[in-house]
């Protein structure tokens, strides 16, 4: 079949496999099932039920707790009655203390906190009208790009794992206690896998579209 | 369920895929109306950038290893400490758990990040004894695992802030934790270049190994493998599995 054989509407109709290029037939899934490519098994579609306002809910724990997160002390250590608690602004900041490594905490502090943060209000952003049956806020598409842009980069919930072994590693040396930050941050790890399996990217694209 | 027949590509329909949205646009369309994405059949030029991110990054990985860490000053003794003497000294003083966790986040994740990169792009130009299924799976993995390099990175950081106890004790970043951090961030720029449809390319398309393809009527099948068969055409519907 030629590609001119193909109409506007014959083409909405297909989907590509973005990792395989393989080409379906969209046949809408039922709410809960998944429809996944049969080369590459790369899921396709996968509608929820109520997915939208659950990642809300999930993107508002997520700027809630990364805000917290960065008040409170995630360790604390105590050496002979010398006591010193670090909070995250404390551990971003670290770096500064020579010129060259400015640049890493400035890193450091945008992938645990800046960039988590944008994510989540990001996808706020962009879900809220289409989760009220309204028409896609300006500049949604923009905005849902870069919030997918940025997805590898939000690493909040690997600083979790950082402040466990950090823990370990000065244990002998010190009295380390976890702070309240530290349990934000494992809270935040399920955050992140609950908001990867509740979002169905063509469902988004394809209100987007409208 | 399955349905027979082999899977036809965006590319052998005379159409165009958008990698983001998953939109398909008739051949020569230059950017997805839907999300804006710039469309190209096969990004060409994927594998040069994927080598160019590789080299740097393996250029920052080199010194990463070879200057300090940390640099730890108890009282008035004053060690520097390299990833690798870090875990081992880890591994002296009992924690074995905690030295594996950074050979692994530290050295094993990178050198087979690295490893696995360059078999990839290799296996496009000359084949690969793996199936595409398989390389995809490491691309995957690849793509998943990179970001818990930062481990380390993050473990400097917690360590310099919270260990500043005066003349008793204090910890500093060393110049290795900068150039680890470019090279965890070069590594999955890497990866974000490669263009996974090559994997699928380089070889002819085969039946999915799913259950249920031995009952597929073997009418269509031989019908749809032989390249000028005036089979069936039309792109397959998309197969519906519900969730394990
Ligand atoms: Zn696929
Ligand atoms: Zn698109």
């Amino acid at each position: 079949m030629a590609p001119s054989d193909l109409t506007e509407q014959d083409l909405q109709d297909l989907i590509a496999c973005p990792t395989c290029d393989a080409v379906y037939h969209i046949v809408p899934p039922e709410k809960g099932q998944r429809a996944v490519c049969a080369r590459c098994h790369t899921v396709l579609i996968a509608p929820r039920k109520r997915a939208g306002e659950q990642l809300i809910a999930i993107a508002l724990s997520i700027v809630i707790l990364v805000v917290a997160a960065t008040l409170f002390p995630f360790l604390s250590i105590n050496v002979g009655g010398l006591g010193h608690a670090a909070s995250v602004l404390d551990a971003a900041l670290a770096f500064s203390s020579s010129p060259l490594l400015v640049v890493l905490s400035l890193a450091v502090t945008a992938v645990i906190i800046f960039v988590p943060v944008l994510r989540a209000l990001l996808l706020i952003y962009v879900l809220t009208p289409i989760v009220r049956d309204r028409p896609p806020a300006d500049h949604a598409i923009r905005a849902f790009r870069l919030s997918e842009a940025l997805r590898p980069w939000s690493m909040a919930e690997i600083f979790a794992i950082g402040c466990a072994v950090a823990l370990v590693k000065i244990a002998d040396l010190a009295q380390v206690h976890l702070g309240p930050a530290f349990w934000m941050f494992s809270a935040l790890m399920v955050l992140v896998v609950l908001q990867d399996s509740f979002m169905c990217r063509y469902t988004v694209w394809k209100s987007l579209e409208k | 369920m399955e349905i027979a027949g082999k899977v036809r590509t965006a590319r052998e329909m005379g159409l165009v895929a958008c990698a983001r949205c998953t939109r398909v646009w008739p051949r020569g369309t230059a950017r997805c109306t839907r999300c804006g994405h710039k469309l190209q059949s096969r990004d060409r030029l994927a594998l040069q950038k994927v080598w160019a991110w590789w080299v740097v990054g393996l250029m920052c990985y080199i010194p990463a290893n070879m200057y300090p860490m940390l640099r730890t000053r108890m009282l008035a003794t004053t060690s520097e400490d390299t990833i690798i003497a870090g875990a081992v000294e880890l591994a002296h003083h009992g924690s074995y758990g905690i030295a594996l966790v950074i050979l692994v986040a530290s050295v094993l994740i990178p050198v087979g990040k690295f490893l696995i990169i360059a078999g990839l792009a290799f296996s496009v130009r000359h084949g690969s004894a793996l199936s595409p299924e398989r390389r995809h799976q490491l691309y995957e993995l690849v793509e998943y695992i990179g970001r818990w390099s930062m481990i380390d990175v993050f473990v400097v950081a917690i360590l310099s802030s919270l260990v500043q106890l005066g003349t008793l004790a204090a910890i500093q970043p060393g110049i290795a934790s900068l150039f680890f951090a470019l090279s965890v961030i070069f590594t999955m720029l890497s990866a974000q270049s490669f263009d996974s449809r090559l994997i699928f390319d380089a070889d002819p398309p085969v039946e999915p190994p799913l259950p249920g393809l031995s009952a597929l009527p073997p009418v269509a099948h031989e019908a749809d493998t032989s390249p000028e068969s005036p089979g069936p055409r039309r792109p397959r519907d998309l197969t519906e599995r519900p969730t394990p």
